[in-house]
């Protein structure tokens, strides 16, 4: 029974669905099968939401992606990489340089029951789109009382990358994430990817996945189930990276590996953190944070994005109203400095959290150091 | 201001002119400005909704040698540009503006310091067409406090508000509003001015051009839209993102003129054109048929989406320089050796501004803070760890 398995599992050949089906009878025994099987392989962010693309379109011929140079340019970060070609121009549009207008026409796509993935370069692009997304998507199914539900995925790089300036470096998360209606998606790892663009795709409402530019090119391993054309996670769970007694840190996308290197290095100091990844802003997984907090006692929120009104005040908010009397030390939130972006390297090095941030902030939680207000 | 004054002995003994119609701060031509000099642009004018201006324009030895000196700087400029960002000096975007230097030399010598300029992301060459230095540029580059922007805006935003130039911008489309605001401003003013609201194939296309476009009209604005056509947003091509490529037609009820922007002298002609109708009937579309040889920025090829014998067939048949070089031999006003020499002497200034740009320091720290308003009310402002750096906003 289990050589047929691995066999079926090495193989690949089986159709999506029987493959499926098999793993779902096969679910109580699936840890047994990764620990049997050494096939963890490593997959690239940018080949994971490629490759969750792919399959998703493959799936569902209402499925479209359309965007700035999706096409023949493969996807400005080669996101799009091959979906032209196998997909053709119909399901794979490039096009102009109007994001208020094509974002409205995907919209409008998806009111008529399409499938659209819209991509923006970056999410600062977006901003010419905003109108849309929040009046034209996230609101209707409520205004139409449930007559006209949007199943629209908006997807592309969100926060700052290196040197971009302060144009094309702003976080939207706290933004999209304060929208009744929309769902705002983080993923961190090429598993993430994956199985939340997954779900998105396949989800009724309009999804906000905030990608960021810096980790398409890092790789993660990824799980034999994970690779499954029928994976997917679910929307609004956080995920417990690395448990931990301590305190509870936060973070969602590329803050996530800063987040899990400064739990190395408060390992060291004898603290043990334990670190979420969010993977959903909205629904954001409160009882997984505070669940948390109620074991760690202390919390540290980690973000790109400005401070004021950020994704890790609202997580402050949540934990101080649900499990004040939990918390032995202030919340502490770690996020982008209250400035616009600048350019020169020093000075968006400080605009940014490091990990000698996050570090030392558990620290504090800890009351391992004293806090010193600097003023510059 | 930086750069030394460079004397030649190879050159014609000439006389010192006083006001330099040139950005360059030393000039080892000086040559004749009294003598007059009709060149015929390559290509006519097509007017939209106009009667187009003739092809014959004026100039004299001393215009037709800066042009060539001027746009050989910036060509050098940007080359330079292109190794530093590759020895990962520049960091970020690098949007480069060889091939259409001519848009900026033209326009230039048909209008003053008081008529505004604002542009997108590839700013370099207008930066310094409105008087900007190389040492400026440079340091901005590579985030140096000598920069323009003292290291805090970046290639995209570069600005010379004492010359009227208004940046600088990274959101496709979103100059050209403010360019009618700026023009708005000049009339609400009763300024005798104007201002060019620069943008890109790519960007025609946007709606908010449309908006404000009407607006112009309506309130007759002296506005002067120009699209420098390079026919490529991005990595798509014209005919791709656009119903119809016709730029200078786009305006519908606001006149249009289409203009070969490899030609210095039809892009001073038509910049002259337009001033002139802005300033009595209101906005005015210039479409400049130009072409960039690198790719869209440092991080594409250019070469995905095009050709490469379409690439060397511009540089060959319509290069700006190129075509300068040719006027200036042909009226005999300097010799190949000459001009090769002021090549060799743009390739110097710029190599020694690299030079010092690299020696100005990285901003300091507390610069993160400043700038955030004009008047911040001592309000406070954080860093990345709000227990531990704050500022005060002046």
């Amino acid at each position: 029974m289990w050589g047929i398995i691995k066999q079926k599992l090495g193989a690949r050949g089986l159709s999506a669905p029987v493959f499926g089906d098999c793993m779902h009878r096969l679910r109580p025994m699936a840890s047994a099968i990764r620990r049997y099987s050494s096939a963890t392989k490593q997959m690239t962010v940018r080949d994971a939401l490629n490759s969750a693309l792919d399959e998703e379109m493959a799936a569902d011929s209402d499925v479209f992606l359309m965007g700035e140079e999706v096409g023949e340019y493969q996807g400005a970060y080669k996101i799009s990489k091959g979906l032209l070609d196998k997909y053709g121009s119909e399901r794979v549009v490039d096009t102009p340089i109007t994001e208020a207008g094509f974002t409205g026409i995907g919209v409008g796509a998806a009111y008529h029951g399409l499938k659209p993935v819209v991509e923006f370069m970056t999410f600062n692009f977006a901003m010419q789109a905003i109108d849309q997304i929040i009046n034209s998507a996230a609101k209707t199914n409520y205004m139409s009382a449930g007559k006209i539900n949007v199943p629209i995925v908006f997807r592309g790089p969100n926060g700052p990358a290196a040197g971009v300036g302060a144009q094309h470096s702003q976080c939207y998360g706290a933004w999209y994430g304060s929208v009744p209606g929309l769902k705002v998606l983080v993923p961190y790892s090429s598993e993430d990817a994956r199985g939340l663009l997954k779900a998105a795709i396949r989800d009724p409402d309009p999804v906000v996945f905030l990608e960021n530019e810096m980790l398409y090119g890092e790789s993660f391993p990824v799980s034999t189930e994970a690779l499954d054309s029928s994976f997917s996670l679910p929307i609004g769970k956080a995920k417990i990276e690395r448990e931990g007694k301590d305190v509870t840190i936060t973070a969602f996308s590329k803050m996530v590996g800063y987040a899990l290197k400064a739990a190395e290095i408060l390992e060291k100091e004898g603290i043990n953190a334990e670190v979420i990844n969010l993977r959903s802003i909205r629904p954001l997984d409160r009882a997984t944070i505070n669940a948390s907090v109620r074991k760690t006692n202390r919390l540290v929120t980690v973000e790109e994005g400005f401070p004021q009104h950020g994704v890790g005040a609202e997580i402050c908010a949540t934990v101080v109203e649900d499990s004040f009397n939990y918390l032995d030390t202030p919340v502490e939130r770690i996020a982008g400095a209250d400035v616009p972006t600048p350019y020169a390297a020093n000075l968006e090095r400080l605009a940014f959290p490091q990990i000698e941030d996050v570090v030392r902030a558990a620290k504090r939680t800890c009351c391992r150091s004293v806090p010193m207000a600097a003023n510059v | 201001m930086a750069l030394a004054r460079r004397s030649s002995n190879l050159l014609k003994p000439l006389s010192t002119a006083s006001s330099s119609s040139s950005f360059l701060n030393r000039r080892p031509f000086s040559t004749d400005d009294s003598t007059t000099i009709t060149i015929e642009t390559s290509v006519p004018f097509t007017g939209h909704n106009c009667e187009p201006p003739s092809r014959s324009v004026d100039t004299t030895p001393k215009e037709l040698m800066n042009f060539f000196t001027d746009m050989a700087l910036m060509r050098r400029m940007e080359i330079a540009a292109d190794s530093l960002y590759k020895s990962k000096l520049i960091r970020g975007f690098c949007h480069l503006y060889d091939g259409q230097e001519a848009v900026s030399i033209g326009m230039e010598a048909a209008i003053t310091k008081k008529d505004c300029i604002i542009t997108a992301y590839r700013d370099h060459c207008i930066f310094l067409g409105r008087g900007g230095t190389l040492l400026e540029s440079f340091s901005e580059l590579m985030g140096r406090q000598a920069g323009c922007s003292r290291g805090k805006g970046g290639s995209m935003h570069f600005y010379k508000k004492d010359a009227c130039f208004f940046g600088g911008h990274g959101i496709v489309g979103a100059q050209v509003p403010l360019g009618c605001g700026l023009a708005f401003a000049q009339k609400y003013r009763k300024e005798d001015h104007v201002t060019f609201a620069m943008y890109g194939d790519g960007a025609a296309n946007q709606g908010q051009l449309f908006e404000a476009l009407n607006m112009a009209a309506l309130w007759d604005l002296p506005a002067i839209l120009v699209c420098e056509n390079n026919h490529y947003g991005m990595g798509t091509a014209e005919w791709r993102a656009a119903k119809s490529p016709s730029y200078y037609k786009r305006g519908d009820y606001v006149p249009g003129l289409k203009v070969d922007g490899m030609d210095a002298f039809a892009v001073k002609q038509a910049c002259k054109f337009a001033k002139e109708h802005a300033l009595k009937n209101g906005p005015i579309i210039l479409e400049m048929d130009t072409y960039r040889y690198h790719g869209h920025s440092m991080s594409d090829p250019g070469s995905t989406y095009r050709t490469r014998d379409e690439i060397s067939g511009v540089r060959q048949e319509r290069d700006p320089i190129e075509r300068i070089r040719k006027l200036i031999l042909a009226h005999d006003l300097a010799t190949e050796k000459e001009l090769k020499d002021i090549e060799k002497l743009a390739r110097k200034e710029v190599d020694e501004a690299i030079a010092k740009a690299k020696e100005s320091p990285m901003p300091d720290d507390p610069e993160l803070f400043t700038n955030v308003y004009r008047k911040g009310f001592g309000v406070e402002s954080f860093g990345t760890d709000r227990k531990e750096v704050r500022a005060t906003l002046p």
